[in-house]
């Protein structure tokens, strides 16, 4: 074993790492080195502000302002409720569109649409479609069910941020769809048949077959879909209300202030943002390894 | 890509199977069509109204048809007061060395993941991973004053190296799931027949991983294409890509710009998805690969 080893050449052992290199570099160099020098900015060091002195002043100015936890609510409540929401709607579309029937392969098709579509996009469609003014307006004006713009639903620039969320799972459903499906397909009929001939009901098939087949993709899913949603920052901006807003819009808002000393405010609540999905992955591990484990 | 046809069921049980499933029949068809009537008009619906208002010169409240038609909102689309030629060479510029970089940094990374077992594996896909999770506005929030230093805000280059951010995980996710159902015995055999390294690369690798390469590079370059609030950041308001006109347009502005804008802006992930449809229908690499991270 070690004679084996040591005869192994240098070029050899050193052939992974250099391979991992680049990659790595980039990372901790631009993503870890952007988080060390923002949470430095964050506790107070910022010399181009002319400040030098570390200090957590920041983060208790960020967390003690009035908006901050009403934003914080607000990002939550729609990150959680895309993310359930898309969860649900993505797995009921896979399971039927797994099966095949005419003008499964069409819908098929076009679920894949929104996957590539920036999400400025769908914000864009949704403003067109349920404006007051919008394509949908006209259609229930058409149909006789209002008489003018006022009175169909204001669900843009809203307090529900419903705007927001349709923006968000139109391009989430698909997403998490996709993946359930791919892996529902590298699965196979096999164990759904198995349960069938042991006189498994649809019902007994769909809770103790299939859902525990999907549930560890689902979970890698909806822990990006989340995170993604989370941190955000263009959607909400263009479709939710100016007040309360999100954590991140706050974030930048405070960040792009003209007078540099309000920097390091914006940053202590990115970096508040940061620790929250760090958190969620951490957390994530665990479920996926205890999951694993049993 | 791997789509395997779906065996069909043995007729014998199964078709016993299926007639005691008869009464459940009808509901499953409801199920069907509805699912198949939403996806069709939450996909084309989008479409036509950005069509109709690009279109559009007179469309009062109640029609939900324009009344007059005409050309003005693409007029000034392509004008260049509006910026959009300008914008959208910047954002070809920024998406094209985006996917370049992320190609030169990603490819051995993941290779090295897809086909290799090594001390420390997890650490290092954790390590690439992070960015999916953790927001890289944070990151490029952190960096921006590093940046200015260096001179790289409003930068092609500046740009393009924080889309790096969140466009290296992907890519490396797709690519590794790639190798990782890619056989290198043939390699092998290649190189005991006399081939060279450049010369097995070209004739034997590559053509075994174009489509999932072509995925890759594709999904890669989308990902910058429609970075918004970074290349803000970054661009420091010098540097202007197409969101970045298109964004105000969407507040408050023309709506029939706005919706020629977005058509512009959508083109090339329209084109994505013909190039890759097959790759991501059923059963796909590129897409089971989402479930493992």
């Amino acid at each position: 074993m070690t004679l084996e080893r040591r005869r192994t050449p240098l070029k050899e052992r050193l052939k992974i790492p250099l391979m991992l290199t680049p990659a790595l570099a980039v990372i901790l160099l631009l993503f870890l080195g952007g988080l060390v020098a923002g949470l430095m900015q964050s506790l107070g060091y910022f010399p181009a502000a002319g400040l030098t002195e570390f200090t957590f002043r920041h983060y208790v100015d960020a967390v003690t302002d009035r908006n901050f936890l009403i934003s914080l609510w607000t990002t939550f409540r729609i990150a959680f409720s895309v993310t359930l929401l898309s969860t649900v709607l993505a797995v009921g579309a896979a399971l039927v569109l797994r099966q095949r029937f005419s003008g499964s392969r069409l819908a098929t098709f076009l679920f894949q649409i929104p996957l590539p579509v920036p999400h400025l996009v769908a914000a864009s469609a949704v403003i067109l479609l349920f404006s007051q003014s919008g394509l949908l307006s006209r259609i229930a004006a058409a149909l006789g069910l209002i008489n003018a713009p006022g009175e169909f639903p204001a669900i843009l620039y809203d307090k529900a941020s419903i705007g927001v969320m349709l923006s968000f799972m139109w391009k989430e459903i698909p997403f998490i769809g996709l993946v359930v499906l791919a892996i529902l397909q590298s699965v196979g009929p096999q164990y759904e048949e198995l349960a069938q001939t042991l006189g498994a009901t649809k019902r007994q098939r769909l809770v103790h077959v299939l859902l525990p087949l999907i549930m560890p993709g689902v979970v890698s899913t909806w822990i990006i879909v989340f995170a993604f949603t989370f941190a955000n920052f263009e959607i909400p901006l263009l479709l939710g209300q100016s007040f309360p807003t999100t954590l991140p819009v706050q974030a930048f808002r405070e960040f792009q202030r003209p007078e540099l000393t309000s920097r390091p405010t914006g940053m202590a609540i990115a970096i508040v943002l940061a620790v929250i999905t760090v958190l969620l992955l951490i957390a994530y591990r665990r479920l996926a390894r205890y999951s694993r484990s049993t | 890509m791997t789509s395997t046809p779906t065996p069909e069921l043995a007729p014998g049980p199964a078709q016993a199977v299926s007639e005691r499933l008869l009464p459940e029949r009808r509901q499953i068809n409801w199920l069907r069509w509805a699912t198949v009537t939403i996806i069709v008009v939450s996909v084309v619906l989008p479409g036509v109204s950005l069509l109709l208002r690009s279109f559009a010169f007179r469309w009062h409240y109640p029609d939900v048809v324009p009344g007059e038609w005409g050309l003005d909102a693409w007029a000034y689309t392509i004008d260049d007061t509006s910026r959009v030629f300008e914008s959208l060479g910047n954002s070809l510029r920024i998406a094209l060395l985006t996917t370049t970089l992320a190609l030169l940094v990603g490819m051995p990374a993941a290779r090295a993941l897809g086909q290799h077992q090594f001390r420390g594996k997890r650490v290092v896909e954790w390590i690439l991973m992070m960015p999916i999770i953790v927001p890289a506005l944070v990151a490029a929030m952190g960096i921006h004053i590093v940046f200015i230093r260096l001179g790289l805000t409003a930068t092609v280059l500046g740009v393009s190296l924080v889309h790096l951010i969140p466009a290296t995980p992907y890519f490396v996710l797709v690519m590794s799931s790639v190798f990782a159902n890619y056989s290198p015995a043939l390699e092998e055999t290649a190189r005991t027949l006399g081939a060279n390294k450049i010369r097995v690369f070209r004739y034997v690798t590559l053509p075994a991983i174009s489509s999932g390469l072509l995925v890759a590079c594709l999904f890669t370059f989308l990902i910058s294409w429609s970075q918004y609030v970074t290349t803000v950041l970054i661009g420091s308001g010098i540097l202007i890509t197409l969101p970045m006109v298109l964004f105000p347009f969407l507040g408050q502005g023309n709506a029939a710009v706005a919706a020629s804008i977005t058509l512009i802006f959508v083109a090339p992930a329209v084109m994505v998805l013909i190039l890759t449809s097959r790759s991501l229908g059923r059963g796909s690499t590129v897409m089971g690969g989402f479930g493992k991270v």
